[in-house]
């Protein structure tokens, strides 16, 4: 992101959910740091894969997982979150479990792909739905914390870069006038 | 003693120190071009520039500890984990703010020509005459005219491309072939046509990204990593441009970390002999000589070296005479525009990213238009599709979300404007003698606002974006506006301002310091108004126009 972008992209992103993007424009405040070495078990990364995964599964393109995306959240959670945003997701992680639990009496790695994605589905829901209301200075809720760092850690990834979209290195030339035809991946940008 | 003489001295390495250097060693003169920060070598030294988004772990974003240290920066888009190396240290180099300035600043080799935006139009004579017009600030002591050949030999030698619009108020100068409008765009800018005829213009980004190879660069390759530092040299830099051509003559003394604290005025002569330099890593003390002094330390900080000169002359230092040194700082205004979505052109897409958009020339206050506001402004934007951030209102989560974000979506079109500031007497930079930098000198204490004008311009450029994108077809046009903080157009002006009268300019028609005729200032310091175009490309005109100047004046004898 640089100025111009930045200038473009105000104008384009208003009124929709800029999922990811925000991390790079906003600013935040510090707070105490809370202890983020469990997110770093393999229980942890492996639990937030899953998550990942049922958010951006594998279909003809590889999915969350294969990019390793429970790892960069746990990186992401360490390093730029603030003390408050760190408390809310790590709470979220044993919610998400509870909510699990309540509706299929397992846990979230115990259950099957379908009840997962059900469960989710839900969350997504509740998430978008608070989000309607949320005053800025109201707490985030942990689903669209998970939900961002899935799509932002997955489509940054290599894998997610080269193989769900398609990263040109050194694209050239500019073509403004390019064909496309539905099913064609997008770019990945720079 | 004799090492430390040089024919001439050039204090900064960014744009204007750059073009600077370049010019004196090529008309012969032995020139040590001194800078505060560390050494940047072309290329080699871009340690990110071939990295995929996926190589950073962060992926490009901030963390919370650039964040406690970067207090300033994490004001806005320049902090980010990709080129971080190239912003300023906050903690070693802190300044006072009485009142807000976002001061966004590069102490290495080439200083910001690594990261700069590119943009770069030609001014106009309204904008030369625009303050005698207006009463206000100081009369320029030159027109277009002055400039015209200047501009030329600028853009011939910096590479920016560009279309000949045949736009008044923007001349055309000596352009490379231009960069390719996108299809929706193209579409955009048929629709404004249509509406405004002449009145109004929407062409290409005039940009100093080179569209055939030149001088042993490469042309633009359309990665848009520009501000990493460029493999192919494909944009303007220091490194990329002035600074190969003057090594080349054999002339040219490069220092780095080499912090210029006063320059050396000579009462008897009424001259500079030199400079006195902190070495940033040994803290040592050295001093330099040389017959000609070129300020090139980007506009505030050349200030604060003047500042720090000739103190036991003029309290105020050299050029505080005229009551104008550190006074009528300026920048652009921006963060406020609009933008929309495009229907139809579901089967376009762009190949390449384009390190260049579409750009609105002003059209307010022309042609005897009076708004309750002087000056105009001026937009940047462009097209594109969105990408996996947007929001897919039907889709959740699972493998049909994940599918439609790996395609493309709509087509959008978003600018934004910058808008000319007027130089107030009362926005100023001062010394603030209590609070010290890293090395133990003065920092610079900062009491600039935007004011009514500037606040009345920014009605127009929010609603004149909303209506213009309508009429040209974008639908959904929403705009938006920021509360105004200078210093965030990163276009820092005035604070040695040019003139007529020694009483109310720090520097002539020819960037000499009145009090020192030796001494010239040629940056972002010079400007005695702002206009509302990115202003380097003047900025390189200025300089090379300034030492052809000083040279022919050495020659005679008169300096």
């Amino acid at each position: 992101m640089n100025r111009r972008d930045a200038i473009s992209r105000v104008g384009l992103i208003l009124g929709g959910t800029v999922i990811g993007a925000e991390f790079f424009i906003s600013g935040c405040k510090s707070g105490s740091k809370v202890n983020t070495d469990d997110l770093f078990s393999k229980e942890t990364t492996a639990y937030l894969n899953e998550v990942g995964e049922t958010i951006l599964p594998e279909t003809k393109t590889p999915g969350a997982k294969a990019a390793n995306v429970g790892g960069f959240m746990a990186i992401m959670v360490r390093d730029c979150y603030t003390a408050a945003d760190q408390k809310i997701f790590n709470k979220g992680l044993s919610q998400l479990n509870e909510a699990t639990d309540k509706k299929f009496k397992k846990s979230f790695m115990e259950a099957d792909a379908k009840q997962r994605t059900e469960i989710l589905t839900d969350l997504d829901k509740e998430a978008k739905e608070y989000s309607k209301t949320k005053k800025p200075e109201d707490p985030n809720h942990y689903f669209t914390m998970i939900k961002q760092l899935t799509l932002l850690g997955f489509f940054t990834s290599e894998e997610g870069a080269t193989k769900a979209l398609r990263y040109v290195a050194v694209p050239g030339k500019y073509d403004g006038n390019y064909p496309y035809k539905k099913g064609d991946r997008a770019w990945a940008l720079s | 003693m004799s090492t430390n003489t040089y024919d001439a001295i050039v204090i900064g390495s960014g744009i204007s120190g750059g073009w600077a250097a370049k010019e004196l060693t090529e008309k012969g003169l032995k020139t040590i071009m001194l800078e505060r920060g560390k050494n940047i070598e072309h290329i080699k030294d871009y340690v990110n520039a071939n990295k995929g988004p996926w190589e950073f772990e962060h992926r490009g974003g901030r963390t919370q500890q650039m964040i406690d240290d970067y207090p300033v920066l994490k004001r806005d888009y320049p902090l980010n984990e990709t080129n971080l190396d190239f912003w300023t240290n906050e903690k070693e180099s802190p300044y006072t703010e009485i009142k807000r300035f976002d001061w966004f600043r590069g102490y290495q080799v080439g200083g910001r020509s690594l990261m700069w935006g590119r943009q770069s139009y030609r001014w106009h004579d309204t904008d030369f005459e625009a303050n005698a017009k207006d009463g206000i600030g100081t009369d320029w002591p030159i027109r277009y005219k002055d400039l015209h050949d200047w501009y030329g030999y600028a853009e011939r030698f910096a590479g920016i491309s560009g279309n000949k619009d045949g736009v008044p108020i923007l001349p055309d100068g000596d352009f490379m072939p231009p960069m390719e409008m996108n299809i929706v765009e193209k579409d955009v800018q048929k629709r404004y046509k249509e509406f405004y005829k002449d009145t109004r213009h929407f062409v290409i980004g005039r940009t100093a990204n080179i569209t055939v190879p030149h001088n042993n660069r490469t042309n633009c390759q359309y990665r848009n990593k520009c501000w990493l530092g460029c493999p192919f040299g494909a944009y303007f830099s220091t490194q990329s441009a002035t600074l190969p051509a003057a090594v080349a003559t054999g002339n040219l003394t490069l220092r780095p970390w080499s912090i210029v604290t006063k320059i050396l005025y000579d009462k008897n002569t009424k001259k500079a002999k030199g400079v006195e330099v902190l070495d940033a890593e040994t803290n040592k003390t050295y001093e330099f000589f040389a017959k000609i002094v070129f300020v090139n330390a980007s506009a505030l900080n050349s200030a604060w070296v003047l500042m720090n000169s000739a103190t036991d002359v003029w309290e105020g230092g050299l050029g505080s005479s005229s009551g104008q040194l550190g006074h009528n700082v300026m920048d652009h205004h921006l963060g406020v525009g609009a933008g929309g979505r495009v229907e139809g052109f579901e089967d376009k897409y762009t190949f390449g990213r384009r390190a260049n958009g579409i750009y609105i020339p002003r059209y307010r206050n022309l042609n005897g238009e009076k708004r309750d506001y002087i000056r105009g402004f001026g937009y940047q934007g462009g097209g594109s599709r969105s990408g996996w951030s947007r929001d897919i209102a039907e889709l959740n989560i699972g493998g049909d979300f994940k599918d439609a974000l790996t395609e493309p979506g709509s087509w959008g079109f978003g600018m934004g404007g910058f808008g000319e500031t007027l130089p107030y007497h009362e926005n100023k930079i001062t010394l603030d003698k209590t609070n010290k930098d890293k090395w133990g000198l003065p920092i610079l204490a900062f009491d600039v606002e935007c004011k009514d004008n500037e606040r009345k311009m920014r009605i127009d450029m929010m609603n004149d974006a909303k209506e213009m994108l309508e009429n040209a077809g974008v639908k959904d046009v929403k705009s938006y506006t920021t509360d105004p903080v200078l210093g965030r157009g990163i276009h820092e002006m005035g604070t040695a301002r040019m003139g007529r009268d020694p009483k109310s300019s720090v520097l002539n028609g020819n960037n000499q310091v009145w009090d020192a005729k030796n001494v010239f200032v040629t940056d972002g310091a010079a400007m005695a108004s702002s206009a509302c175009q990115n202003p380097s490309l003047t900025y390189m005109a200025l300089t090379a126009r300034a030492v052809d100047f000083a040279v022919k004046e050495l020659k005679k004898g008169n300096i």
